[in-house]
């Protein structure tokens, strides 16, 4: 006779099965079963201190491995509190499963103490969600939810866990492959499409790839480099493709969008063919959509049939794999070596005008003596870890766009933000998650004095598991970003956006066992970060920047991005 | 802004009307009305939505709906493709003499039933396309439409989809 296991074990075991190494996740009643199971595994548990953190752990997790992130939580407020980090990770298509306890099955619907109807909750900001009725589904779902979860456009997938299906008990079955009849993620691209498309290409003067997360999440930073190198074609990232292509080769133009460079605006409103590779047209990206790449035939790459066509028409849409079909164009290019070499050398105009709007306008900013600017401080943070090979996560506002603006992004998988979202408090967890896969990397969260509040508990858990991660704070005394909008679009009222009243946070990192910095002055910022780098355990370092310096240039909301404030 | 009736299989499961649901509230598209009912196979239902948009609108609907996990199939109906029927259930107040008889022919007209002949009331049905329930209804009006009951459109394309 079969072995009989309940629903923890099944649950254990097939996790296990899945490679999972790390759980982050916070206990309670309806879980209690499972966390009785867990030592018995190899899977390592991390607690953190707020559910959220566990989620945006997870995220952070998975970004910086590419593999699935795992959380786990109890029913009702252990369940709500995943929302945010699911939307988060739900818009920046993020791998994860999340596990949440549910009152026994037969409450359900009762009003019982601790009920939440999570599976309603979370189905718009899930890329699917189940609710587990019968133990013998258990081991199904599972495998369902790290097959969807991690396939096609990634995202993340909560499954509700009743407690009595955890204590339940059935056979357990050999693993195998899930069958699902409403999903088949098409990942090859059409081979005609791909001829059409590099037709385009080898016949334009102005091209410009526009990337985005996708060739991050899809592992096609190589093939991406190699092509664009091949023919010379400039790269713009957007702010979740930072690292997809290295920002110190000449063709790079940094950033586009509301908070870009002038270059890659320019570049983009006077391109004649831009391919868009696993970018999705958000308004933040294309400002007022009529008069972005105006006069370029747009080509969209993208494994989600839905982005294609939703916000700009697109003349020759491909679905599938970016990573499969930038192989196919290398391999057009490969067979087609005279239109390559006449596409490659054809560009030098082009290549001429973007150096010439590099030049008119250089992200700059100006130090002084007196006052640390923001811009200054992760300029250096790049400079001095240039061959360190650190993630950078980042929290939400000024703090964001200038880590974005001003650190050299040159690896994929290196950058963690909340780009979809915009979700203050993802940083701090992001980067344990992070740090938790790579413990021997230098793991950065650039963080706002605003933000780093909303997740601050997580001290604790860096503490507490020797995560070495340095939190750099540009503590501008401001919710920076909703300042800078207040000062140019509301006449310099700043209602609600000072922040006055913050805790010391040399003292509040020194009260939760880490070591705290501080830096006022111009002078001290390279030896505090050198001092906070050569750590070898969890830091906060407050810098005292700039209260009202502003991120430009600056798309203002709804206009064209060619529209730039400058200074 | 024309009307589109798109039909769904889906996999007869739990939550399924409200993802379909909550996809449609959630991105702002028009539900005009949705039937749903089992089908042959009892692990798929059928879902006939109605819905109005322009091409684009009604592009990202039918990717959307593609993109839930448990959709099988979508299939947007156009004109000439499909076979569409709706049914009505209409109450008169009886009303006697001719005006009952020219009520009772008109019903005859349309091809209605009679359900329930009272001394009190006149229960009626009827089948048809969106255009001959509407005609109908315009003509029956006048005398005077108690209580109404619509099943909204449910409709197969002509060669039938798998
Ligand atoms: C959870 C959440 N609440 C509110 C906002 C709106 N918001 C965007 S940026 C910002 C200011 C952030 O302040 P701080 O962390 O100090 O960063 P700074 O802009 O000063 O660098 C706010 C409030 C948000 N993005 N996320
Ligand atoms: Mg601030």
């Amino acid at each position: 006779m079969k072995k009989m296991l309940t629903g923890a074990q099944i649950l254990l075991e097939v996790l296990q099965e899945q490679g999972v190494e790390v759980i982050f996740g916070y206990p309670g009643g309806a879980v209690i079963n499972l966390y009785d199971h867990l030592p018995d595994y190899d899977c390592r548990h991390f607690l953190v201190r707020h559910e959220q953190a566990a989620v945006h752990a997870a995220d952070g997790y998975a970004r910086a491995t590419g593999k699935t992130g795992v959380a786990l939580v109890t029913s009702g407020p252990g369940a709500t509190n995943t929302v945010t980090g699911l939307a988060t990770a739900y818009m920046d298509s993020i791998p994860m499963v999340v596990f949440s306890g549910q009152v026994p099955t037969p409450l359900i619907g009762n009003d019982a103490f601790q009920e939440a109807d999570i599976v309603g909750i979370t189905r718009p900001c899930t890329k699917h969600n189940y609710l587990v009725k019968r133990v013998e589904d258990l081991e199904r779902i599972i495998n369902e939810a790290f097959h969807i979860a991690n396939s096609g456009r990634p995202g993340p997938v909560l499954i509700d866990l009743p407690k009595d299906v955890i204590g339940g008990k059935c056979a357990k079955k050999k693993p195998e492959k899930p069958v699902l009849k409403g999903y088949n993620p098409n990942y090859a691209g059409h081979p005609g499409q791909v001829q059409r498309a590099m037709q385009q290409i080898f016949k334009a003067k102005r091209p410009l790839f526009y990337v985005g997360g996708g060739v991050i999440l899809g592992d096609a930073a190589e093939a991406l480099t190699e092509l664009a190198r091949k023919l010379r074609i400039p790269v713009t990232t957007t702010l979740m493709g930072l690292g997809a292509f290295p920002e110190d080769d000449p063709l790079s133009l940094g950033m586009l969008g509301m908070h870009g460079t002038y270059r890659a605006n320019m570049a983009v409103t006077e391109s004649d063919v831009m391919v868009a590779f696993g970018a999705r047209f958000d308004d933040r990206v294309t400002g007022r959509i009529d008069q972005f790449a105006p006069g370029a035939k747009i080509i969209h790459v993208d494994i989600d049939p839905t982005s294609i066509s939703k916000n700009v028409v697109v003349d020759i849409p491909i679905v599938g794999d970016v990573g499969d079909v930038l192989g196919k164009m290398l391999e057009v290019v490969e067979n087609s070596p005279d239109e390559a070499s006449r596409c490659a050398s054809g560009h030098d105009e082009w290549l001429e005008k973007i150096a010439y709007w590099r030049d008119l306008h250089k992200l700059s900013y100006e130090q002084d003596t007196e006052e640390i600017k923001p811009q200054f401080v992760v300029e250096k943070i790049s400079e001095l870890t240039r061959d360190l090979n650190p993630i950078v996560s980042t929290e939400v506002g000024q703090n964001q766009m200038w880590a974005a603006q001003f650190f050299t992004f040159t690896q994929p998988r290196s950058w963690l933000t909340s780009g979809g979202l915009g979700t203050m408090g993802y940083g701090l967890p992001a980067a344990m998650g992070a740090q938790v896969a790579f413990p021997g990397r230098l793991v950065l969260d650039i963080a706002g004095d605003g933000s780093i509040q909303m997740n601050i508990q997580e001290l604790a858990t860096v503490v507490q598991y020797n995560l070495p991660v340095k939190v750099i704070i540009l503590n501008n005394g401001y919710l920076g970003m909703v300042r800078q909008w207040q000062e140019l679009f509301f006449d310099r009222h700043y209602s609600s956006t000072r922040m006055n009243h913050a805790p010391d946070f040399v003292k509040l990192a020194e009260a939760y066992g880490a070591l705290g910095l501080r830096a006022e002055k111009p002078g001290e910022v390279e030896e505090t970060l050198k001092k906070a780098f050569a750590h070898p355990g969890p830091v906060i370092v407050d810098f005292k920047v700039a209260a009202e310096e502003n991120v430009y240039p600056m798309v203002p909301a709804g206009e064209a991005i060619s529209n730039m404030l400058l200074v | 802004m024309r009307k589109h009736i798109i039909s769904v299989l889906v996999e007869n499961e739990f939550g399924v009307l409200s993802r379909i649901a909550s996809l449609f509230s959630g991105r702002g598209f028009n539900i005009e009305s949705l039937t749903v009912a089992e089908t042959d196979d009892a692990t798929v239902s059928s879902m006939t939505i109605v819905t109005t948009g322009d091409d684009h609108i009604i592009e990202q609907i039918t990717k959307q709906l593609n993109k839930l996990i448990n959709v099988i199939k979508v299939v947007e109906l156009t004109e000439a493709t499909q076979m569409a029927r709706e049914m009505v259930l209409l109450k008169f107040a009886s009303g006697s003499g001719g005006k009952r008889l020219e009520l009772l022919r008109l019903v005859e007209v349309y091809q209605g039933r009679v359900l329930e002949l009272g001394a009190r009331s006149l229960v009626v049905e009827l089948t048809g396309s969106r255009d001959k329930i509407e005609a109908a209804l315009k003509v029956l009006a006048p005398f005077g439409i108690r209580e109404m009951a619509r099943t909204g459109l449910v409709a197969l394309g002509r060669n039938g989809i798998k």
